[in-house]
Order: structure tokens, then C-alpha cells, then sequence
């Protein structure tokens, strides 16, 4: 804008017509003038007025289609970024990021994204808000967002011409030409306000520095409860002893007897592997070996040997090795901590395959395993019944591998050895 | 409540040689909308003030009392609702459902509607906006309070925390944050600008410097200029087209909710058009039910026409019937896929503890929205008025059917239980109307309730086709 625009007698000519029909056929008088600083304001769109007045089409939805990729990239990164990277989430083994269940949220964020630059991009590129526009300053303009049309040319433009512009519009069929007042410089808020407002947005630093603060710092002061019922909940641990039952505990033991689902174990020979129960009251040591079942329940099938075999390497192959010798790495490692006397009392674990526990019937390998013995710990609790028993097998396999002579190889084999 | 322009619009319609108007009214003029509508505003009379004061003073208490609820829930704990095992979502979560659904109207008529160039859309876009928000403020209030600690319901958000968590983002309630969140964020934006240029209206008819500064703040200086108009379809446009598939977004993420977990009567892909219909549906019947009376207080039956009623009924009809169309689907569905547990589900539905509940809900969505197949029920202003009443019961009640018969009979019989609500489920409910209709009167009072600009548009057009 030039520094003479002050003197100017008016900012431009205002006119105002009844009809938008009107309004059409005058801006295409003023843009077939020539004319670049113009506008026409209507109570409603008026269509066919952009081609009238030769409006070009917007950039809005460019702005808009970036703004919506920003969103989707946002969205995508955002959910890769924390469940797969800086908290990685795993749920039911799947992948930490995928594209389906990324779906919903990337599609608010771009529908987000782009629907709030949608509007706020309109209001940008037409210069809004703006509070003040010296065409207010014309009475009759008011009815520009109510029943009337009107066409507005800046005295600005190059080609204006107080005279020729007036004509102009005259031949339009104006019911009305205004000068638009030029009341000087544009309204310019009071010091005092800007004042304020630099006050207030430092002030607006400070409850969030009071956050910050008591963020960072400890205290030893209790606490403050401001939910009573949730933070002291009438409630008891189970070993808890409570009034309110004959024997004092909090806790309700299951009625006597109860046995849980899959634990009643009522056959000796299978589940314990000796013929009677009241032998088990004997120790072990001071068995006879008659007291256990000869031949494993379970009859020897290949599935039955692999589950023995996987079963083994996870749970014996640590003491007694992978041919069940007793070198396993537990062994080699106490071998060369012993020199340094890191390890006393050592027990070497059994060598399965000697003709001691070859000989042994198949109950007291079963029970061995079951209770453990000497050193070695129970694992009963650990290993189920069945696998107990492919162990037995396995064992057995590896008994006789270790005994075995040149006949037991079939004949076509023997020329690999 | 039928007035002259009923009458008359039923004989056009009725013509076949004449297309019937949108806007009725020999001597409507764009000043004459104007004052129809604006004038509202202005010229609050002394009657209409009173009224809106005792009105206002009533909802204001029934707000305030929800305040108080809210209050004594957070310093007590959830356990003031009926919600106990294993229905832990209880009327909370029904509520929720019901006012997010019934915020599917509005932008469905601004959005969908404008894009398919439906011109009847204008006379109700804004009314019904105005209602989407507000029942977008009712919604999200439910699962806000519902996490009982109020207070960490920031970790909702996916915000940097003194615990350096991340929120799942495979978990649809996290979903729904957003869906819910991004819908009331575009709904407010879109209703806004809308709302520009007829603030610029109100500011330009102000007689008073106070009116008019307000109005000229909130208008930020629109001056109809058509540099500026071009961009504003533009952007609406884009905003339209945008808004659609969010519209369908919302309510198919809200059934996620439930369809996404492994409960029988949940667990079922027929949810999300189900619940998108089942949202229209709802929200076309609630704007029904607030316009008709606000119509004929406020004498705009030539702007919202027996014609625009006529046609939101025949909505309310296809939507009903759709979701008619899904109860008996996932019935079908359940004897069809031989799992007994899902049989199970709709047997204990329709004929166990909750059947008065189920009879309800199928009474009043499916059953008495058929009736609009006559005409003279479709026309008929108390008869719809009763019959979009009753399909705003049937829709809480369905919520309430999916929610709380499919919980309540969960997987192990031992925990079965049977939800009873408390005083205080039936009061937030009631809080949340308080809510709703103080937003609503307020809006009847300060913002233009038809979409002047447009409507003017329309008015053009309607008088100078056919020359």
C-alpha cells in the first residue's frame, strides 16, 4: 500500500444492486474493465459469479491433502514408534506393529489432520480474522450478509479513476454507489492491551513451572487421600486372621478331601510305579527292587521314544549328558570349579547306562525320577506322569545303545561305523 | 401443531404437476428469513423469555445435581451404580452408546447429505448439528467417569508420562478416544463454519454495540465477499467429504468395543453397519422429536417444512428397518453357525431374565417405525412426534439388551448375576438430559437454529427454476 493512501479521499466505490442477476452483469462489466482490486459481497454463494468475476481456483485442497499425509504419517509413526519401539508391546506373540489393527487410529488422525486445516486454512487465505474492514463504515453495507449485492472497487487498484470507476458502475444499473470513508490508519489495538497480553501469556508459564517443580522434587510429607474408599478398601490377605470364621483365617480351605481337576492319582503302579503303596513307606535305599513294577504301563511306540528323547534333553541332558553317562555340563563345570574350591561334597550324577540302573526294573527308574534320589531332586512335580514314563523308555534306549555290540548294527550299516 | 403451511403442503404433494417447495411462504424474502430467524434472537418476547427461564432454571438444576453425582462418584468409587460382576459395564456404557449414537444425525444431514445434493438437507442441517455436539458432550462424559479415577484419565491419551508407558494401540477402546475424539473436534469445526456467516448476519442486524461485538468476534469480519465465498465451498466441500467416511467411522469403532472382544452376543461382524444404522436411525429420531416442537414454538413451518419431516421419516423407516434386519440376522446367525454358546446368548436375549427388555427394544425400533409406510402416519405430526419418542426409548434400550444381557451371562454360570441399577445410574442418566438440553437452549437462544445463508441459497434457486 503506498504512503499516499491516507490522503486519499475515499478507499473506493460501494455499489449495490438487488439481484444477484444484477450483480453478475456488472462484475463482468468490471472485469472485462480491467479492474484487479475488486470484490463482490453476497448474503449467499452466488454461483456463476467466480467465472464472472474471474476467480481463480483455490490452493485449499492441496493444503488439505498435505495436511491429511501428515496426519496418516503421524498416526503410523506414532503407534510404531511407542508399542514397537520405546515400549514395546507384545500381545499373544503377534508382530509389535502391523497395518490392521493401525487402521482405525490412522484414519482419525488424517481425517483430524486434515479437517481442522481445512478450516483454518480457509480462514487464512481469506485474510480472516479480520475485525475491522473499512467497508463496515458504509450503513447499506450491513445488508450485504442479509438481502443485498454488492460490488466493492478499491481505489488501490492501478486503473481506478474516481470519475471513470463512477461511470462505470452507473451504467451497471447500481441502485445505490457509496464512497467507502477513509477514516485513516487502521484501528490499532491500545498499548495498554498489548501490555496485558505479554503479562498474561508469562503468566500463563507459571502454573506450568508449579507442575514442573513439584514434578521434580520429593517429599516426605504422607501422602494425600483425597478417595477414602478407594485407597483403604475393607478387605483381608488370605493368611489374614479375621473374626469373622471359626478358625481364624481368612482364607477358605476347600472342603477335606478335595482332590483338583486332573490330580487324583489312585494307580500306584502307574502313577508311582511300585505294585503297593505301603512299600513307598520304606526309604528308598532300603527297597527291594521287587517292590516295583517290572515293564513300564505304557507300551513302547516310536511317539512314545521321541517324547522321551525331547523330554530328556530338556530335563536330564543338563547332569547326566546327552548318551546319559553322566558328563553332562553341570558335571564338566563342577570338574573345574572343584581345583579352586568353589564346590564341596561334589556327588557325580549316575551314569544311566551301568549295568546298576540297566538292571533296575522299569518302577524304579519311574521312581527315581518321581522322588529323586541322593542329590538328585524330585521332578515329579515337574514332568507329567506320561513324560515320566517316555523318559523310562528313552533311558532304556540309551542303555542299550551304550551296551551295544557290532550285531546290533544292521548289516547294511556297518560299513558307515 | 399442524399449521396453514401443512395444509398446503400436503395438497402439493399430493399435486403431481407441481414440484413441492422447500420453502413455503408466498411473501418469503431473504429479509424475511432473516427476521423468522434471527428475529428469534432479538426479540426474545416476554412470554418466550419466561418460559426460557423457568425452562433453563430447570435443566440448569438438573445439571447441577449431575455436577454433584459426579462429585460423590469420584471421592466413592464406581460402586455407587449397579455395575458388580460381572456387568461391569452398566448403564455407563449404554448411556455412552445411546447419546454418541443419537450424535450421528447431524453430520450426517450436513455431510452425506450435501454431498448426494440433498437441498432439503438445509431447512435442519444446523439444528441437527448443534444436537450432534451436544450429544457428543453427554457421550464422552460416560467413559470419562466411568474409570472411576478420574484423575489418570490422561492415560488415555498417547502422552509422554512419569511412567514412560505408551497406551496399546491395538486395544478399540484406545480407538475409540480417537474416533470419539476426532468426531466432536470435526462436528464443532464444521458446525462453526457454518455458523460464520450467519453470525455476520446477527452482527450486522444488531441494534446494540454489546450484541454487535460479540457477534462480530465469533463472525471474525465475514463480509460475504465471493473471493471469500469461493474458498468457503470450497472447504466445505472438503470438510463434507471428509466428515462422510468419519461419520461411518465413529459408531463402526464404537461397536468395535464390543464386537472386537470374545463375548457371544459381542463377538459379531455384523456390528459395524448395524450400529451405523442403528446411530442414524437414532439421530434422525431425535432431531424429530426437538424440531417439531421447536417449529411451531418458534413459527418456522415454512422453513422446516411437513415435506422435511416427511422425508426424515422415511429415514427413520429405512434405518429402522435395517436394524430390524440385523436382530433377526444375528438370530439367524446363531442358530446358523451351531456354536451353543451363541445360541445360548439369543435364546437368554429374547426369552430369559431381560425378555421385557428385548420386547421393548424390538417393539419400538422394529414394529412402530413401520407404521410409516402409510402416509397419513408419515404425515401426521403427533403420530411421528410419538413414534420418534418411541424409537428414542427402543434405541436405549437396545444398548442396554446388548450391554447387559451378553455380561450378565458370562462364560462361568457361578457368576452369573442379574444387574439391577441404582439411584444413581437413574440419575446421571437423567443428569446427562439436564446437559442436553441446557447446550440446547442456550443455542435456541444465542445461535441462529436454521442455516440462513443456506437456506437464502435455496430460496433462490427455488424462485427462479422453472422461469
Amino acid at each position: 500500500m503506498d504512503n499516499n493512501q491516507n490522503e486519499l479521499p475515499h478507499l473506493g466505490l460501494l455499489a449495490e444492486y438487488e439481484t444477484p442477476e444484477a450483480l453478475m452483469a456488472a462484475s463482468e462489466k468490471v472485469r472485462d474493465g480491467g479492474y484487479k482490486r475488486w470484490d463482490t459481497h453476497t448474503p449467499f454463494p452466488v454461483h456463476g459469479i467466480d467465472d464472472a468475476m474471474g476467480i481463480k481456483p483455490t490452493i485449499l485442497p492441496w493444503i488439505v491433502l498435505g495436511a491429511g499425509a501428515t496426519g496418516t504419517m503421524t498416526a503410523l509413526l506414532l503407534q510404531w514408534w511407542t508399542n514397537a519401539v520405546a515400549y514395546p508391546f507384545l500381545i499373544s506373540g503377534k508382530p509389535l506393529f502391523s497395518w490392521v489393527p493401525s487402521f482405525p487410529v490412522t484414519f482419525e488422525l488424517t481425517v483430524l489432520f486434515a479437517g481442522v486445516t481445512t478450516l483454518f486454512a480457509m480462514l487464512g487465505l481469506n485474510r480472516l480474522p479480520r475485525l475491522h474492514n473499512p467497508l463496515f463504515e458504509v450503513k447499506r453495507f450491513a445488508r450485504a450478509t442479509q438481502d443485498r449485492f454488492f460490488l466493492a472497487i478499491d481505489s488501490a487498484d492501478p486503473l481506478f479513476n474516481d470519475r471513470s470507476a463512477r461511470a462505470l458502475l452507473e451504467s451497471t444499473g447500481a441502485n445505490a454507489i457509496d464512497e467507502v470513508p477513509n477514516k485513516g490508519a487502521s484501528l490499532v489495538p491500545p498499548i495498554w492491551l498489548l501490555q496485558v497480553g505479554i503479562m498474561l501469556a508469562f503468566a500463563s508459564f507459571v502454573p506450568l513451572g508449579l507442575i514442573y517443580s513439584s514434578w521434580e522434587s520429593t517429599s516426605d510429607k504422607p501422602a494425600w487421600h483425597f478417595v477414602w474408599d478407594m485407597d483403604f478398601q475393607e478387605s483381608y490377605r488370605a493368611g489374614e486372621k479375621v473374626p469373622l470364621f471359626e478358625n481364624g483365617m481368612a482364607m477358605r480351605a476347600p472342603v477335606e478331601g478335595t482332590i483338583a481337576s486332573g490330580e487324583l492319582f489312585a494307580d500306584s503302579s502307574f502313577h508311582r510305579g511300585v505294585l503297593d503303596d505301603a512299600s513307598l513307606a520304606i526309604p528308598a535305599v532300603d527297597r527291594d527292587a521287587s517292590v516295583y513294577v517290572v515293564e513300564s504301563p505304557m507300551p513302547a511306540t516310536m511317539a512314545l521314544m521321541e517324547r522321551g528323547r525331547e523330554r530328556f534333553a530338556i530335563y536330564c541332558i543338563p547332569c547326566h549328558g546327552a548318551s546319559g553317562n553322566g558328563n553332562g555340563i553341570v558335571q564338566q563345570r563342577a570338574q573345574k570349579l572343584i581345583p579352586l574350591d568353589m564346590v564341596s561334597n561334589w556327588v557325580t550324577p549316575t551314569d544311566v547306562t551301568t549295568e546298576t540302573v540297566a538292571s533296575q526294573p522299569d518302577g524304579q527308574l519311574f521312581d527315581s525320577i518321581t522322588n529323586g534320589i541322593r542329590n538328585m531332586p524330585a521332578y515329579g512335580p515337574q514332568i507329567t506322569v506320561e513324560d515320566r514314563w517316555a523318559i523310562v523308555l528313552f533311558v532304556r534306549a540309551l542303555q542299550r545303545a551304550a551296551n551295544a555290540t557290532i550285531d546290533d548294527v544292521p548289516a547294511a550299516n556297518r560299513g558307515g561305523l | 401443531m399442524s399449521s396453514q403451511y401443512d395444509l398446503e403442503i400436503l395438497q402439493e404433494i399430493e399435486d403431481p404437476t407441481i414440484r413441492p417447495k422447500l420453502i413455503m411462504g408466498e411473501s418469503t424474502t431473504y429479509a424475511s428469513l432473516d427476521d423468522d430467524v434471527v428475529g428469534i434472537i432479538e426479540g426474545f418476547t416476554q412470554k418466550t423469555s419466561i418460559a426460557w427461564y423457568l425452562m433453563i432454571g430447570a435443566t440448569l438444576s438438573v445439571l447441577t445435581m449431575l455436577g454433584g453425582i459426579v462429585a460423590y462418584l469420584i471421592v466413592t468409587g464406581v460402586g455407587i451404580w449397579g455395575n458388580q460382576s460381572p456387568v461391569f459395564w452398566g448403564w455407563p456404557i449404554v448411556n455412552f452408546v445411546f447419546w454418541v449414537g443419537i450424535a450421528h444425525a447431524g453430520t450426517l444431514i450436513s455431510a452425506i447429505l450435501f454431498l448426494l445434493k440433498q437441498d432439503w438437507r438445509t431447512s435442519i442441517n444446523r439444528f441437527a448439528e448443534a444436537m450432534t455436539i451436544f450429544a457428543v458432550c453427554c457421550a464422552g462424559l460416560f467413559p470419562g467417569i466411568h474409570v472411576g479415577r478420574m484423575w489418570v484419565v490422561y492415560w488415555l491419551f498417547p502422552i509422554p508420562n512419569q511412567m514412560e508407558m505408551w497406551p496399546n494401540f491395538r486395544s478399540p477402546l484406545l480407538w475409540d478416544v480417537f474416533a470419539v475424539g476426532t468426531y466432536a473436534t470435526i462436528s464443532l469445526l464444521f458446525w462453526y463454519m457454518g455458523l460464520i456467516p450467519d453470525l455476520a448476519t446477527i452482527r450486522d442486524r444488531a441494534t446494540t454495540k454489546l450484541r454487535q461485538g460479540i457477534y462480530a468476534v465469533f463472525s471474525m469480519g465475514w463480509t460475504g465477499s465471493s473471493r471469500h465465498w469461493h474458498r468457503y465451498e470450497k472447504a466445505y466441500l472438503i470438510l463434507a467429504g471428509l466428515a462422510t467416511p468419519l461419520v461411518l467411522s465413529v459408531h463402526t469403532v464404537v461397536s468395535f468395543d464390543f464386537a472386537v472382544s470374545q463375548l457371544p452376543g459381542w463377538h459379531t461382524t455384523i456390528f459395524p453397519p448395524y450400529f451405523v444404522a442403528g446411530a442414524i436411525f437414532s439421530g434422525f429420531a431425535m432431531v424429530n422429536t426437538l424440531i417439531i416442537p421447536i417449529r411451531s414454538i418458534f413459527k418456522l413451518q415454512h422453513i422446516v417444512t411437513l415435506r422435511h419431516l416427511e422425508v426424515m421419516n422415511k429415514v427413520i423407516l429405512a434405518t429402522g428397518s435395517m436394524v430390524g434386519y440385523a436382530y433377526a440376522m444375528e438370530f439367524f446367525i446363531a442358530w446358523y453357525s451351531g456354536n451353543p454358546y451363541e445360541r445360548f446368548v439369543f435364546e437368554n436375549r429374547a426369552f430369559g431374565n431381560y425378555w421385557w427388555a428385548y420386547w421393548t427394544m424390538v417393539s419400538c425400533n422394529v414394529i412402530f417405525p413401520q407404521l410409516f409406510w402409510f402416509k397419513s402416519i408419515r404425515r401426521s405430526v403427533p403420530a411421528m412426534l410419538a413414534i420418534c419418542i418411541l424409537v428414542n426409548v427402543g434405541m436405549w434400550f437396545e444398548r442396554f439388551v446388548i450391554t447387559v444381557t451378553s455380561l450378565s451371562r458370562d462364560f462361568l454360570p457361578g457368576s452369573w448375576n442379574y444387574f439391577k441399577p441404582t439411584t444413581f445410574d437413574y440419575l446421571t442418566f437423567l443428569g446427562s438430559f439436564g446437559l442436553f438440553f441446557t447446550l440446547f437452549l442456550l443455542f435456541v437462544r444465542f445461535l441462529p437454529m436454521i442455516a440462513i445463508s443456506e437456506v437464502k441459497g435455496i430460496l433462490y434457486k427455488q424462485n427462479n427454476s422453472g422461469h
